[in-house]
Parts: C-alpha cells; structure tokens; sequence
C-alpha cells in the first residue's frame, strides 16, 4: 500500500505531472522560446515597460477565458461573450458618466452578467436546448439591442478613479494581477473542491454524474453563473483601460476567448483540461502578437498563427486520446 | 503442414508491443478453409492486438502473415479487406444515417461508365448476399438507425462478405445480443464455414464455442497457450489454461440462510416499461431477476434507485415506506447501483481511478466543500486492494484500465456509500472469466456479511449460479419466483422467452 502511494505521488512524479499537465508545460516553453527568439532580434522587446504593457492589454481576454473553460469542461460553450462584455461595457461607462458611484459603476457588470448567462443556463439546463444555440440567440439579442440603444455612440469623459486597469499595485498593472489572482483561485476551486468536481464530472459523463448523484442541471446553471460573473470581471478590466469605450461589440472577441480555451488545453469535448492553460495560452497570443511587431511583420498573421494553433493542439489532443485508448 | 491446400491463413511468430510493453508474443497457428476457430483469453491477453494485425490496424513488430501460402504485410484495414480478411467488431462500424445496401457497399461501391453510382447493382447484390446470410426479413432500402442490434449486426456481416472474403474475424460478436438473435448468428456461422469461408471467433461465452468451433486457440498474457481440437478440451480445461490456475468452482457457494426483509417493492409501476412489480429482498440474500433484453428489469433496476420516477406502487426500506425522486435520495437509504453499462452510467473515464470510486460519497467525504486528497486517494488504495483492481496506480485514468477492471472500480464506488442494499444490473457483462469470478465471489461476501443484493442478469447460468432466489420478468412483469432448488435452466429459460401478448 505504502508501495502503491509512493509510485502515485513520487515515483513517477515528473511523467505524472507531464501526463496533467502537458498542455500547460507546452506553451510555457513556446513562450519560454519565443522570448529568446524575439529578444535575440530586437532587444527591446523584453525592454522597459513592454510585457506588462501586452499583457495588461490582454488581460480581459484571459479573465473571460477563465469562465470560458469552465463552461467548455462542463460540455457546454458560449458564443455570445463578445457581445455581452460589449453590453456590459456600455452599461459600466454609462452609470459612470452619469454621476454613480464608481463601484456601483464596476459592480454593474459582474451582477448583470451573472444575471444574464444565469438565465441562459436555465434555459440550456431545464429546456434542454444545446448552450450554441441558446447562445447564438443571445449574441443576437445583445448586438442587435446594444446598436439600436446607443447608436454606437462612444463613452467618454469617465470621472479619473473610473480608470482601474490603468492603475499599478506593486508595480504591475492591475489587470495582469487580477489575471493572475483569479487564475490561482479557480485553479484552486475548480480542484479541490466538490462542486468544481462535479462540475469535470458533468462534461465528463453527465450520465454517470447523474447516476452518482450529482445534480446536473444546478451545476450547469452554476458554470454559467460562474461564467457570467468572470465576463462581469473581463468587462471592468475591458472598459477601463482606455478613455473611450466603443460601445459597440469588438469584433471577433468571442472566437479569442474559445480559442484560448482550446488551446490552453481545454478539451471541446467537455471533461478535462485546466485554467491555467487558458490563461498561458492568451499571454501567449498577447505575446505573439507583440512579437510580431518587434520583428517586423504584419499583425494580420496574428490570426492564421491562432488558426494554426488550434488545430495543431485538437489534433494533437486527439492523438494524445488515441494513445490512451490504446 | 499435412494438407497445404486446405490451408487458409497461417500466422507465424506474431510479436507486437507497444511503448516497450509486449502484449502479444511470437504466437502462431494456422486456419484452414472452412474453419471455425475460436480465440480465447482474459482481456489483455492479445485477442484484440492479433486480431488488429490480422485485419490490418496495426502492423506487427515481428511475424508473418501467410494468406493462401503467399505471405502478405497488410498496411491498413483497406489492404486486408481486398486480399479477402473482413472484421466484425465488437463496437459496430455502421452509419446509421446510410441505408442497408448503401452500408454494405460503403468504399467499394459498384460504379457505371467509372464514376456514377450503380444503384441497381447495389441493391440487387446486397440483396442476394442478405438471402445468403438467410435475412430474408431485411430491407436494403431500410436506413440503418432504424435496425436493431441484431439486424445492425446482420448488415456488418453482409458489408463483410460483399467482396470475396476469406477468412472472417469476428470480436465478441454475440455479446450485446438476446438468446433468439445469439441462436441466428450461430447459424450464419455454419452457413458460412460450409460455403468454405475460414472463421476466427472471438468470445467469452462457452456454450457457443462449444456449439460452433472446430478448433480452439488460448492466449494468456499476449503468449500462445496452445491450439487444441474441440473435442479433446472441456470448458474446464479451457477456463484453467486461459486464467493460468484452474478455477475449481464458477459460482461460490451460498450459506442459505438470510435475514429479514430489508427493502420491499409492491405494484411498483413505471407506466411504460414494467408494472405491478411485488417482491421482498432479505439480508444477506442474492435475488436475482432474469430477463431478457426489453424485459422491464433493468428500468425496474432504475425506478428503485431514482433514475426514472414510478407512476405508481410503493418502496419500503427496513418496514418504512420512503420515497425515492434521485438517486441521492436511493444512496442516503443506503441503496447502491451497478448500471449495467459501465461506459454511460458508471464511469469518468478520463478522470482517476481515486475521483472515480469517490464520486458517489464526496459530499460525505468532504470537508465543506473541501476534497481532502490525499484521504480520496487512501480510500481508494483501500479499495483498489480489497477488491483486486489491477492498476499501476490510484491515480490511474480508468480509461486506460480493462473491461474487468473497470467494472470493479465501479463496484469500488458504490461499495464506498457503504450501501446495505447492492442492485446491481449485468454486474459480469463483456468481461473475462477470470475477473467475472471474482467479482462472483466479492458479490457473496457481502451477502455473507449482510448484504442484500438484487441482481440482474440475462445470462442464465449467471442468474443460477449466483441466486439464492430467482424472478423471472418478461414483457414488464414479474412472471415467477424460483427458489435455488426450483430454478433450473429449462423452468426459467421457458418463461424469459415466452411469447407474451402485448399489452395494449
């Protein structure tokens, strides 16, 4: 028995934690690679104020990817993420323009996307509707409801203190720690305890969930809560970093946020994979986009090289699930 | 090498491993023409691996593969299919979207003027080759997700047989088929060794190879144990040289005595699947329900542990009536459930061994919300041990362990709960001899420690091996109760497949 635990948790420990977490040590080396390439080129990439620049700039994209890969490990998705932080934006400078309070101005947000991905989980838990659909549909209603509100009208002349991404504590900007701080702790939920779990177990095998007694439709209804909430947390970072907000959806953000999903491991099928991954794999873009420009090439490969990426991790995810099945 | 023209396929010193693990080891026998041959072994003996080099999936590290004394390396599946070695898998490869003529002429459609798609040659040939197989009742035209198991089955061996086939392999192809369909299969199989095509039969279920083989082929731990005419061997014989050790008893004994009424079902109906079902489960007693396939056993199974809801009818547990809406609320009874498909209702598969066996109980377990990890993973070294999974480790992802293997860790899961009342459904289906006997024996341990445990199963010797009591359910009722003594195979056997009226 002592034999047993000791082979489970010492022995084997390095293969161990490379069988867990594979994906997570792939893109730290890519980064970790990246890094020397591009600094050999020009210096300055890894120069002065740069990468916590990129990063901060990135950093909404990997705080709604946390809640992404939380609903993707539950075997459901989300493609109306763009749209909503669009919404909640406009309604975060909003209430900041007209006389708020600033935290009732960043608290919006994180209440009214709990409340509407809330709303979408039920229909998707109780209806029975798959979450692309009920989904899809909820893209449509905020893109559409949001252009027809403001007229695509921009927000500025937010009060000074409204601005909390362009603050440093510690002398790191607050977004790349807030990345950082909500990684850690979902990390730490999503593992150790019973409901992040049961949540695995669910995208797992939602039969064999049911059968064991976990109830399936509160915890699809929770990840979207839970997702609701961190598109809440994206959107405060989103909608204060710069002096205007758009208030309009930015294009593509919802393929962004699945992508860094997928490629930080999380299997589309439901069932495995980690936030850790999520969020090294938008550092990673964040990087890759900024290394483009410091080696002179055009950010528009920014989006093939994601292409590529992705389906060289499914296919090497499904290489990975043919070796096991073996 | 007496009579070379009667030799089909010969496999000569087959060694393959993977990642430095050899799983099958310089094995070699011969199939002549219009041969039936059976394979057997443990899963994880080698079937699988031979049977993937034989038909083209893998290629072996060493070894030939002699077809019709011309020697051949078979690169893929489509390269053995040609030189006339077709494969019934276990796990069905049809497209149920796709017609029955369509499926059975998929990759190598006949064609008119080299590229338009020859309807009626496709039609007519699928045809001829169905009334050859004596499924004269199958509609080319019908679309495959409509078919049955059986007829589903029926179409795989008629895509097989649509080229020139030699040598047909067939994996566990009655597993997952009633008696009446296990009864028609078998005779397809005659049908085919007399029109000369050499047969590789791969089961687990004796009587069939005794009914069917000519010769019989074991593998124990990817090594060739022998080859031997099927009427110098009993089942025996074939049991001890498959396990390594001979097993003396199939069925351990039972004590006869029992306790008190622990848990009692009157009129439980489900309003579809079965209805005024009444009986009594004692401590310490194994009841089992036979029945085949349809019969309402195992939705009756669910009903009690809160799967599906009842519609009418009552539970007791320990003389108290309760009601039973989840499976939670079975589990806090004390009532634990083995599904009778592991794969959708009793694992994770991607998750560890340790997450597996805690899933029923975390809530219990738990501090808070708090997993306590390192109890999680003694528990279930606890359980790995008593129980006999063979594993590298509890952290282990159960896919990676074999059909017995990961029935057990299921088994591990419930016994977690602490149950007094073990339903188990199938509790031995598409696993080896060896792990089916030990399971056997965990399952009247417990009863001999008090447990009570209803257990369902449609195979026979399996219900009277293991019951101290028998119900018989057909068409959704309870027929009949046996006692050990009364329960003999033709009393139970006659009212399982008894034709019953339907009800309107």
């Amino acid at each position: 028995m002592n034999n047993l635990l000791r082979k489970g948790n010492r022995g084997k420990f390095f293969s161990k934690f490379l069988a867990n977490y594979g994906q997570e040590i792939v893109l730290l080396s890519s980064m970790i690679i990246l890094f020397i390439v591009v600094s050999q080129v020009n210096p300055r990439f890894l120069g002065g104020n740069n990468l916590n620049t990129i990063f901060s700039g990135n950093a909404y994209i990997g705080v709604a990817a946390i809640g992404m890969s939380i609903l993707i490990i539950t075997g459901n998705i989300d493609v109306s993420v763009g749209a909503l932080i669009g919404v909640l934006a406009t309604i975060c400078g909003t209430l900041a323009v007209s006389g708020y309070p600033i935290w009732i101005a960043w608290f919006a947000p994180v209440v009214v996307g709990m409340i509407v991905n809330s709303i979408v989980g039920f229909i998707v838990a109780y209806a029975g509707i798959p979450s692309i659909v009920v989904t899809l549909g909820m893209m449509s209603i905020l893109r559409g409801g949001l252009i027809s509100v403001t007229g695509g009208d921009w927000i500025t002349d937010m009060p000074e203190e409204f601005f909390l991404a362009q603050q440093n504590f510690l002398g790191i900007r607050v977004p790349l720690l807030t990345l950082i701080f909500l990684t850690t702790i979902m990390f730490y939920l999503m593992s150790n305890t019973t409901w992040g779990r049961s949540l695995y177990a669910i995208g797992g095998n939602s039969e064999a969930a049911r059968t064991s007694g976990i109830d399936l439709k509160r915890g699809v209804v929770l990840a979207f809560a839970i997702h609701g909430m961190f598109v809440g947390f994206a959107t405060i970072l989103f909608a204060t970093q710069l002096n205007i907000i758009a208030s309009t959806v930015p294009p593509n953000l919802e393929l962004t946020v699945i992508t860094a999903s997928v490629i930080g491991g999380v299997s589309i099928m439901g069932g495995t994979g980690t936030v850790i991954g999520s969020t090294l794999a938008t550092i990673l873009f964040a990087a890759i986009g900024s290394s483009l420009i410091f080696i002179g090439v055009s950010a528009y490969w920014l989006r093939a090289i994601m292409g590529i990426l992705i389906l060289s991790t499914v296919l090497a995810d499904m290489a990975r699930r043919r070796r096991a099945s073996l | 090498m007496k009579d070379d023209s009667a030799l089909t396929l010969r496999i000569e010193n087959a060694t393959k491993s993977f990642a430095g693990v050899t799983v099958l080891n310089d094995v070699s026998f011969d199939l002549k023409k219009g041969e039936v041959h059976a394979l057997l072994g443990e899963n994880g003996a080698g079937k699988s691996t031979l049977i993937k080099i034989l038909s083209g999936v893998h290629l072996p590290d060493r070894g030939k593969i002699i077809l019709e004394n011309r020697e051949h390396v078979f690169n893929s599946p489509k390269d053995a299919f040609k030189n006339g070695i077709a494969t019934v898998y276990q796990e069905l490869l049809v497209f149920p979207e796709l017609t029955v003529a369509e499926n059975i002429f998929l990759g190598h459609t006949p064609k008119r003027h080299g590229f338009l798609i020859d309807w009626k040659k496709i039609k007519s040939d699928a045809r001829k080759i169905l009334d050859n197989l004596d499924s004269h009742d199958l509609d080319v035209d019908a679309r495959v997700g409509s078919l049955s198991v059986a007829n589903r089955q029926r179409v795989e061996i008629a895509k097989a047989l649509s080229q020139k086939t030699k040598v047909l392999i067939m994996d566990e192809p009655t597993a997952a088929l009633a008696d009446t369909d296990v009864r028609r299969l078998i005779t397809v199989v005659k049908r085919l060794k007399e029109q000369g095509v050499s047969i590789l039969y791969v089961s687990h279920k004796m009587p069939e190879i005794f009914e069917i083989a000519d010769k019989v082929s074991v593998l124990r731990d990817g090594n060739h144990v022998g080859t031997f005419d099927i009427l110098d061997v009993t089942e025996d014989l074939l049991v001890s040289k498959m396990v390594g050790r001979s097993v003396d008893k199939l069925y351990p004994s039972s004590k006869g005595s029992h306790g008190t009424p622990i848990l009692e079902v009157s009129d439980l109906s489900d309003g579809v699947r079965f209805s005024n079902a009444s009986f009594i489960l004692h401590r310490g007693e194994i009841l089992g329900i036979a029945g085949v396939v349809g019969s309402g056993r195992s939705e009756l199974a669910q009903t009690i542990f809160g799967i599906n809801s009842s519609k009418s009818g009552s539970i007791k547990v320990d003389g108290r009536k309760v009601l039973i809406k989840k499976p939670r609320d079975a589990r806090n009874l004390g009532i634990a459930y083995i599904p009778e498909d592991r794969g959708t209702q009793g694992l994770v598969k991607e998750m560890k061994i340790s997450q597996n066996i805690s899933m029923a109980n975390l809530d219990r377990e738990a501090r808070g919300i708090l997993i306590l990890s390192q109890q999680e993973i003694l528990n279930a070294m606890n359980a790995i041990k008593k129980i006999g999974i063979r594993a590298r480790s509890a952290v282990q992802v159960v896919r990676q362990l074999s059909g017995g293997n990961q029935q057990k860790v299921v088994v591990a899961k419930w016994l977690q709960t602490e149950p007094r009342i073990l339903v188990m459904d199938e509790p031995t289906r598409g696993i080896d001899v060896g792990a089916k006997a030990e399971i056997h024996a965990l399952m009247r341990d417990l009863a001999d420690q008090g447990m009570a445990i209803l257990m369902i199963s449609s195979e026979l010797p399996e219900v009277l091996g293991m019951s101290d009591r028998v119900l018989v359910m057909n068409a959704g009722q309870i027929k009949a109760e046996f006692s050990k003594d009364q329960a003999t195979p033709e009393n139970v056997g006659a009212i399982m497949t008894e034709k019953v009226e339907e009800v309107a």
